[in-house]
């Protein structure tokens, strides 16, 4: 079999759900004969046709109200948003009114929709082009947050999304949407969501990260496993709602944890994170969680990006300070 | 100077439709439809229509039900859309619509529930498909393109029938980006959608002539490329008539249309304001000299279809149901606590266990 790679995983998975059921329609902006500013939905016009793949006229607010009125209708809109940087005029359509439809009517109406957006920085573009926004989406109430992190759980957790009943944002990361290849069967199996992948098995400390800064991650703990350091990688994928059972049961083992994000530190998904491991799992820290983050800065033009993006050196540095300071009290 | 010799490429026209005049005068021949039993019928629908109104502003100012935004002047419109849309048709209404609501089924109770901060008003028992109000405005009618997407699609591909989605808005709708982006998206994609503004000459405290330099609404059709179309919406008979005349367009295959129904707010925006702040009262005295139920009532009167038996008769039926309606409505045991997580999404994630069962402990 083929080996593919995560924008590839995108591609089949659209094309497996849109083969095994009928209401479920592509569009968004060049999604058709261009297939995608990535590619993403490339051959797709071809095989199920333009009134099941459509280009849109340019307008975002649109794109993502249409789709709640499809859904509505009993149909699986996917709408896709060219980067994270243009879903801004889309957010009154997706917090006013997707998340909400189904408690808003009492369960008579419910909309699953699928949003997709290539999200994140690293790849050389344009200003707005490299946006990390994720926390917008996570305190919205009614959604779902998914983003995917290899290949297989490209396409596992897209079937779940386009399957699920409510709403989902699916932010692919579009810095590794090449970076791997992989092995992933056409089996129309979908991976479950609200569940975090251990992606790393480690005794000495835990690393929760997402998205594109997992490949940093899982280097650090390459490197720091060199150092003698066993890290435990934790990839959250649903980051709301968030499974921080397989977070506090990594904590039993390693007593120790950083959260490593692309997006800005304040009011970013860590510190949620680190509120729950400090509702939850106190007791076990022996030193006080960290966060490896973007700066609280606009995200700059990309000759500065790599100094805005968590890099190994950053996260194991902050794996070392959170360790020295576990060791200091003598634990 | 210098001035350019330009060549004409494009002109346009904006018509405007009206069959009953403001003294209840008829100003060409009546359509099919106007017979005496469905004008009877609008009447009734629209006094009933006032009657939940005005019913709703007292028990607001009584603290029984929330702000409310009374559709005072502008049964006409609502019961027009309602009466010119199939039942199978979807509705995607802005929240001042309760003559429309009336008409397309929705009980009393559950308008008052609505507007009584209680979400299972939204929960239709008939027009299960309609979509709930939409308080910020002009997103409805974004929904109803999808919605109409949605049923052009099933109708080519799924072997369902033709049906048609209709949204309305306001005056202020149409300075947004969401009624543009619809209506340009239903031309471009020739979906079955009509969208009909209530122009009610206000938006909040701003007047329509300075919600936007266009000389009329409808003719903000053109940008989009289809047609566009003002009636008088204080005459129940042309706003039918336009709506009808769109919906069957639609659902014909001939794409979207914009009507603009000119109509006249003839009462607070909602119950939390005070127009005498903004409008003169000359404005107000001589926009009821225009208002669609005396206008319809002369009408009948004159045509020997109405007289003040009658009038008796329909409000001692139309008080009767609408205080069943009230009844139902205070009867209507309070929602449970934890129903604010039972619909947020179709199975509660694990992740919220704990905060449900705080609410259902009370702690
Ligand atoms: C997007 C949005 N902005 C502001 C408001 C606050 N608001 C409520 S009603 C209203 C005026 C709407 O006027 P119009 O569209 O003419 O409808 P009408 O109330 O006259 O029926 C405003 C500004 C809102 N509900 N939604």
């Amino acid at each position: 079999m083929a080996e593919i790679t995560l924008v590839q995983a995108v591609t089949q998975a659209l094309a497996h759900e849109m083969q095994a059921d009928p209401r479920v329609i592509v569009y968004g902006e060049d999604v058709g004969i261009n297939g995608g500013v990535f590619r993403a939905t490339e051959g797709l016009q071809e095989r199920f046709g333009s009134a099941r793949v459509l280009d849109t006229p340019l307008a975002e607010t649109m794109i993502a109200g249409i789709a709640v009125g499809m859904a509505v209708q009993g149909l699986r809109p996917v709408a896709e948003f060219q980067f994270m940087g243009f879903i801004y005029p889309a957010l009154d359509h997706i917090l006013s009114h997707a998340g909400r439809f189904r408690n808003r009517t009492r369960g008579r109406l419910s909309c699953p929709i699928v949003y997709r957006a290539p999200y994140g920085g690293g790849i050389h573009a344009p200003e707005h082009h490299s946006e990390s926004t994720e926390a917008l989406f996570a305190h919205i109430p009614g959604l779902r947050l998914v983003v995917p992190s290899s290949p297989a759980r490209a396409y596992g957790l897209l079937l779940a999304a386009i399957r699920d009943p409510d709403p989902v944002i699916f932010l692919e990361p579009k810095r590794i949407y090449r970076a791997v290849r992989q092995e992933v069967p056409d089996s129309g199996q979908a991976l479950p969501l609200d569940c975090a992948f251990v992606l790393r098995e480690g005794s000495d400390i835990t690393l929760i990260a997402w998205g594109a800064a997992l490949k940093e991650t899982l280097e650090a703990a390459e490197l720091l496993a060199a150092d003698g350091i066993q890290a435990e990688v934790i990839d959250p994928a649903t980051l709301k709602p968030l499974d921080i059972h397989t977070i506090i049961d990594s904590l039993e083992k390693t007593h120790c944890c950083v959260v490593i994000h692309e997006a800005a530190r304040f009011c970013g998904l860590g510190a949620e994170v680190v509120a729950q491991i400090n509702e939850y799992a106190f007791d076990l820290l022996e030193a006080p969680v960290q966060r490896v983050t973007g700066y609280d800065t606009v995200m700059p033009y990309y000759q500065l990006e790599a100094e805005y993006l968590p890099g190994v050196a950053r996260i194991v540095a902050a794996v070392k300070e959170v360790r020295d300071y576990a060791k200091g009290r003598g634990l | 100077m210098h001035k350019p010799r330009m060549q004409p490429l494009a002109s346009f026209d904006i018509a405007s439709l009206q069959y009953l005049d403001e003294r209840g005068q008829t100003t060409q021949t009546l359509p099919d439809f106007a017979t005496p039993d469905s004008l009877i019928a609008h009447y009734r629908q629209m006094s009933l229509a006032r009657m939940v109104d005005g019913r709703a502003v007292k028990m607001q100012r009584t603290g029984q039900l929330g702000t409310y935004p009374s559709s005072l002047g502008q049964e006409a419109i609502g019961v027009g859309v309602g009466a010119a849309m199939g039942e199978e048709d979807v509705y995607c209404p802005n929240y001042r619509e309760t003559g429309a609501l009336l008409e397309r089924g929705v009980a009393i109770e559950e308008i008052y529930a609505i507007w009584g901060g209680d979400e299972r008003g939204q929960n239709f028992r008939h027009a299960r498909e309609d979509l709930p109000l939409s308080v910020p405005i002009a997103t409805q009618i974004l929904h109803g393109a999808g919605v109409a997407f949605a049923l052009k699609y099933k109708n080519a591909h799924l072997n369902e029938p033709a049906r048609v989605a209709v949204a309305s808005g306001g005056d202020g709708a149409t300075s947004r980006g969401d009624f543009y982006e619809a209506i340009n998206l239903a031309g471009d994609w020739k979906l079955p959608l009509v969208v009909v503004i209530n122009n009610n000459q206000w938006a909040i405290s701003l007047p329509r002539s300075e919600q936007t330099a266009c000389k009329t609404l409808a003719q903000k059709a053109i940008a989009a490329g289809i047609p566009g179309l003002q009636v008088d919406g204080n005459d129940v008979i042309a706003v039918r008539q336009a709506v009808s005349d769109a919906v069957v367009l639609a659902r014909n295959g001939g794409g979207p249309s914009l009507i603009e129904a000119v109509s006249y707010r003839l009462c607070d925006h909602t119950t939390a304001d005070d127009a005498s702040r903004y409008q003169s009262e000359e404005t107000l005295r001589a926009a009821w000299s225009r208002e669609p139920l005396v206008r319809l009532r002369t009408y009948l009167d004159g045509a020997g279809l109405w007289g003040d038996n009658q009038e008796e008769e329909l409000q001692r039926e139309l008080t009767q149901i609408l205080e069943q309606g009230v009844r139902n409505y205070r009867e209507t045991p309070r929602d449970a606590a934890t129903a604010m997580f039972d619909h947020l999404y179709a199975t509660l994630p694990e992740a919220f266990l704990e905060q449900y069962q705080q609410l259902q402990g009370g702690d």
